[in-house]
């Protein structure tokens, strides 16, 4: 029961941290471009004044246009409580592997996607249809760095994963395990939205991708799909971080172990939203027909990573 | 006399009777009736048969010997495999003649409903005895019994030739799948007359190596083209769209997975382990099937060619599973093969049920719109809010959604690729991966698929008039639906239990020694073969719900005013269906970066005022997409067979003379053959 209680607890300390991240990598942006910027807890004062104002609905939108919000929302806390965050999740109470999660964010795209076509606006569905476009491409990518790693904990299970890295810091270290990071990072940024493949702050159409399908939403179903979208990116960061380099992370219940894994965590965040704030303020947006480009690229280094677990056996 | 030969007994009075009254009825309305009559009684019949045979584990059996003895008569035998797709014959058979009832209604006058019901019904007892066949004639007459009787189905509408050309293609498709069955049976038969499941059995085990792959590729290409296995497609896309719809429901949902049943059948129980190799192939026609499958699919603007497609990607998923159980195998690996097979089988089941579901609520918007294009569709969901929401639930089920059924068998057969990635063989090592990452990418299309699929054809606004005045149609088929929709969500929820019947039915039929993976799936776990790895559906639903039930009741705690506007639209005031995205739109960005695969042919052409270029007046656009593989394997070969048919017509000269001395000559050659012979 304590492990159930301490994923829930988990998941609603990542959803509360969230709104941080994002804002923090905002601040970090403006910061690195000269400007001043908001404060990176301005995300949550935009949730705030989204959840007090009334929502626009369009008269062309059904019921499902209504329901993806809490859909959106609930796969991404649903997740969070699944993946291990500061405390890897003791075995009996995982319900779910590495795979149910890459499925659960896909369910929430889905309807995302549905709702986006739902409002008979073009830009939802161009939106939906570049969204569903990239998620597509990246699957295989997510799936091959999921074996990469799976081959050498034996197993697609978060907490085995993590405790064999732990227990063999040298495998760590192999090519197979930095191709693999590499690989994942790079979906990172393709499924969350971020520089080069979309980009989280423009307002030009022929750009957006997610912001072109949630174009419609206002109010508390905007609050709740922003939310679900950090929410979304934290996990993915985590991920990276906590599957690639476990270190700190605590897996027992008790109170020190518990404090310094949500130290390291917070610093292996920062270290990650620093780099895609760098990454942001450097590299430009690609071209949406050269995006398939990169995520080849993404594949093939995973692919590589499989084949060098496969060798250094 | 059984139980199960009871029911085996009212399946055949049931589909014989059904049929042949139907037949005979002089009014349609009777026609129709009589023809559910039939249907019910004999899948009925069908179902007490598979259900005695999987609680038992005793086949039932029925023999008739004197039935056409010089072939070895009748012998029907229905052990656990059988029994499991005959359960799924059964149950689909049954959901979809309750829905023809009511759908057929307006072929009254139009087409001999009674023709119909005979076959229909004819349809059902040939798949239901493909189950339970248990030699080779037996084999073979239901096999045949099923195309043909499918084959008149698909003609239902021979009036437009785009259905008559569908069903050449679908007769000689199906007839190139019998002329490789026989030979691949003869093959393992130790002695002509020794015919029976059971001496093909023992025949195969003492089979030189060539013999036995010589088995295995005509079973993989005879069942093969019956599944729907890329490039032994062409008929499917063609042929399943054309049929009424609870027909292009049995057809995909149950007819192609007879293709497994006979692979199944022909690789586990008769030849057992193999080489490795034919496991690669596969895997290799797996992956091709699922990937080329899904991406006709995405740029298919036809809901129910779609719909086929995406049949034909989900037999590749099938392959892709039994591609991992046939190398785990060869490397004497029996316990993880199991969870190949046992995968392979649990996706069948569940494909069965969405893929059912699909067909009949496209069928339902055909029924309402008289139409197919889904260009011409757009907000159904508030004419046909039952329709739409068992579509959107066969819609997450096929893009492998959790907690619906797709997604439990998609794990298992990501969970059986990835313990042939550790086996310690560079083959599969490789091999292995690679098909994991194509099964990745074809969950990822089907996704993007199925969003158009739904999206585009019940969201929005409607795109034509014709979507006018659409509503759910009859209480009956609202019910049959409701029934599949249930069963993607019952399925992915007991998605343990279920594998551990599917690993029972795979050991029933080659027995494994050692332990059983089956035990690691208790209760709610669905487990990875090292147990390390499991997921629960029911608990990932509950989470699901519970987070969602939390959320949405604390917004509306709060208060959540709602404001109904027009869609935003660059300051323009009136929305209309041609400002959304349309079914071709969504699919571009795909169909470039595959362009290499679908070679669009593009043709734009703009008209512009004699005055100035700038005054466009008319702007022409169409493309269409070649799939070119099929014109480089097919266009040669309907090219030869038309070459040899006019020259083999010349023989046909139309004097009477010519045939007279055509008789004599065969009367000679016949009594030249006899005397020879003795």
């Amino acid at each position: 029961m304590s492990g159930f209680m301490t994923s829930i607890a988990q998941a609603i300390v990542a959803a509360g941290l969230a709104p941080l991240l994002v804002g923090f990598i905002r601040w970090l942006k403006a910061r690195l471009q000269g400007r001043r910027g908001a404060p990176p807890w301005q995300p949550y004062y935009e949730l705030r004044k989204l959840f007090g104002k009334e929502a626009v609905v369009s008269h062309t939108a059904s019921w499902l246009f209504k329901a993806t919000p809490f859909v959106v929302f609930g796969t991404a806390v649903a997740v969070a409580s699944l993946v291990p965050l500061v405390l890897a999740p003791p075995d009996p109470f995982a319900i779910g592997d590495l795979f149910a999660v890459v499925y659960l964010l896909l369910l929430g795209t889905f309807f995302l996607a549905l709702a986006g076509l739902d409002t008979g606006s073009p830009f939802g569905g161009m939106g939906a249809s570049r969204e569903m476009t990239v998620v597509a491409l990246t699957e295989p990518t997510v799936a091959l760095s999921i074996v990469a790693l799976a081959l050498k904990a034996g197993s697609t299970s978060f907490s085995q994963i993590v405790t064999r890295t732990i227990a063999e810091p040298g495998m760590a270290l192999g090519p197979g395990h930095l191709l693999a990071f590499a690989s994942l990072f790079i979906v990172t940024l393709a499924e969350t939205g971020r520089l080069p493949v979309d980009n989280p702050s423009t307002h030009l159409e022929l750009t957006m991708i997610h912001e072109a399908m949630v174009l419609e939403y206002s109010g508390p179903y905007l609050a709740l799909v922003e939310w679900g979208a950090a929410l979304k990116l934290l996990i993915f960061l985590a991920l990276a971080a906590n599957l690639f380099i476990p270190w700190g992370i605590a897996t027992t219940l008790s109170p020190s172990a518990l404090i310094v894994g949500a130290a390291t965590f917070v610093v292996k965040l920062a270290i990650l939203a620093v780099a895609i704030a760098v990454l942001e303020t450097r590299v430009a947006k690609l071209r949406l027909f050269r995006v398939p480009e990169l995520l080849s690229a993404s594949f093939v280094l995973a692919l590589l990573a499989v084949m060098s677990t496969f060798l250094a056996r | 006399m059984t139980l199960g030969a009871a029911g085996l007994l009212l399946m055949a009075v049931g589909f014989v009777g059904g049929g042949a009254v139907a037949a005979v009825w002089p009014t349609d309305r009777g026609a129709r009736a009589v023809t559910l009559a039939g249907a019910i009684a004999g899948c009925f019949g069908g179902l007490i048969a598979a259900v005695f045979s999987m609680a038992t584990g005793r086949p039932a059996a029925a023999h008739l010997p004197q039935l056409v003895s010089s072939a070895g008569g009748i012998v029907l035998g229905l052990d656990r495999l059988g029994a499991l797709f005959l359960a799924l014959v059964s149950t689909t058979g049954l959901l979809a003649a309750i829905y023809g009832a009511s759908y057929t209604k307006e072929y009254e006058g139009r087409h001999s409903l009674g023709m119909f019901g005979l076959m229909f019904n004819g349809f059902l007892l040939g798949m239901s005895l493909v189950t339970c066949a248990a030699n080779v004639f037996t084999f073979l007459l239901a096999w045949e019994l099923m195309a043909v009787t499918s084959y008149f189905l698909v003609m239902t509408e021979s009036d437009s030739p785009e259905t008559r050309q569908a069903g050449l293609w679908y007769a000689a498709m199906a007839h190139f799948a019998l002329v490789l069955l026989l030979p691949m049976f003869l093959l393992m038969a130790p002695d002509p007359n020794a015919t029976t499941f059971a001496d093909l059995r023992l025949g195969a085990r003492i089979l030189p190596d060539v013999a036995r792959d010589g088995v295995f590729l005509l079973a993989l290409v005879a069942f093969g083209s019956k599944a729907g296995v890329v490039p032994l497609h062409v008929w499917l896309p063609r042929a399943h769209p054309e049929a009424p719809s609870h027909v292009s429901a049995l057809m995909s949902g149950v007819m192609i997975k007879l293709g497994v049943y006979g692979l199944l059948r022909v690789l586990v129980d008769f030849l057992g382990a193999g080489p490795a190799w034919w496991g690669g192939l596969v895997l290799l026609a797996g992956s091709v099937s699922a990937l080329a499958g899904v991406l006709y699919a995405l740029t298919e603007n036809d809901l129910k060619r779609l719909l086929a497609y995406s049949s034909v990607e989900n037999v590749g998923v099938i392959l892709l599973g039994i591609g991992a159980g046939l190398i785990l195998q060869s490397y004497g690996l029996p316990a993880l093969a199991l969870v190949g097979f046992g995968a392979a089988l649990l996706h069948t089941v569940n494909h069965a049920c969405f893929k059912a579901l699909l067909f009949l609520a496209a069928g339902s918007v055909v029924q309402q719109t008289h139409t197919r294009s889904m260009e011409q569709l757009g907000g159904l969901i508030k004419g046909m809010p039952y329709t739409s929401a068992v579509f959107l639930v066969g819609s997450a089920a096929a893009a492998a959604l959790p907690p619906l059924n797709g997604f439990a068998s998609e794990w298992m057969i990501f969970q059986a690729l990835l313990s042939g990635a550790q086996t310690p063989q560079p083959g599969a090592a490789i091999g292995t991966p690679l098909a994991v990452g194509v099964l990745a990418l074809t969950s990822g299309l089907a996704a993007a698929c199925f969003v158009k699929a739904f999206g585009i054809t019940f969201l929005a606004m409607p795109r034509s008039d014709r979507t006018t005045g659409a509503t759910d149609g009859h209480w009956s088929a609202r019910a049959v639906m409701i029934v599949l929709a249930g069963g993607c969500v019952v399925l992915g929820l007991s998605a343990p239990l279920a594998i551990g019947a599917m690993y029972r039915t795979i050991d029933a039929v080659s027995p494994i020694v050692g332990p059983v993976a089956a035990g690691v799936n208790a209760r709610v776990w669905l487990a990875a073969p090292s147990g390390l790895a499991r997921v629960s559906p029911v608990l990932l639903a509950l989470l699901l719900t519970s987070i969602v039930v939390v959320v949405a009741s604390t917004l509306r705690h709060r208060g959540l005013s709602l404001r109904y506007a027009d869609t935003w639209g660059c300051g323009r005031i009136h929305q209309t269906s041609r400002m959304e995205y349309t079914s071709s739109a969504f699919a571009e960005p795909l169909r470039r970066i595959f362009s290499e695969l679908y070679r669009p042919t593009q043709d734009l052409s703009i008209s512009v005022h004699p005055e100035s270029q700038y005054f466009v007046r008319s702007i022409t656009y169409t493309s269409h997409i070649v799939p070119w593989f099929e014109k480089a394997l097919y266009d040669p070969l309907t090219g030869a067979i038309k070459k040899l048919a006019t020259w083999i017509l010349r023989l046909q000269a139309g004097s009477v003379h010519l045939y007279l001395l055509y008789v004599s000559m065969a009367l000679v050659a016949a009594l030249v053959a006899a005397w020879w012979s003795q």
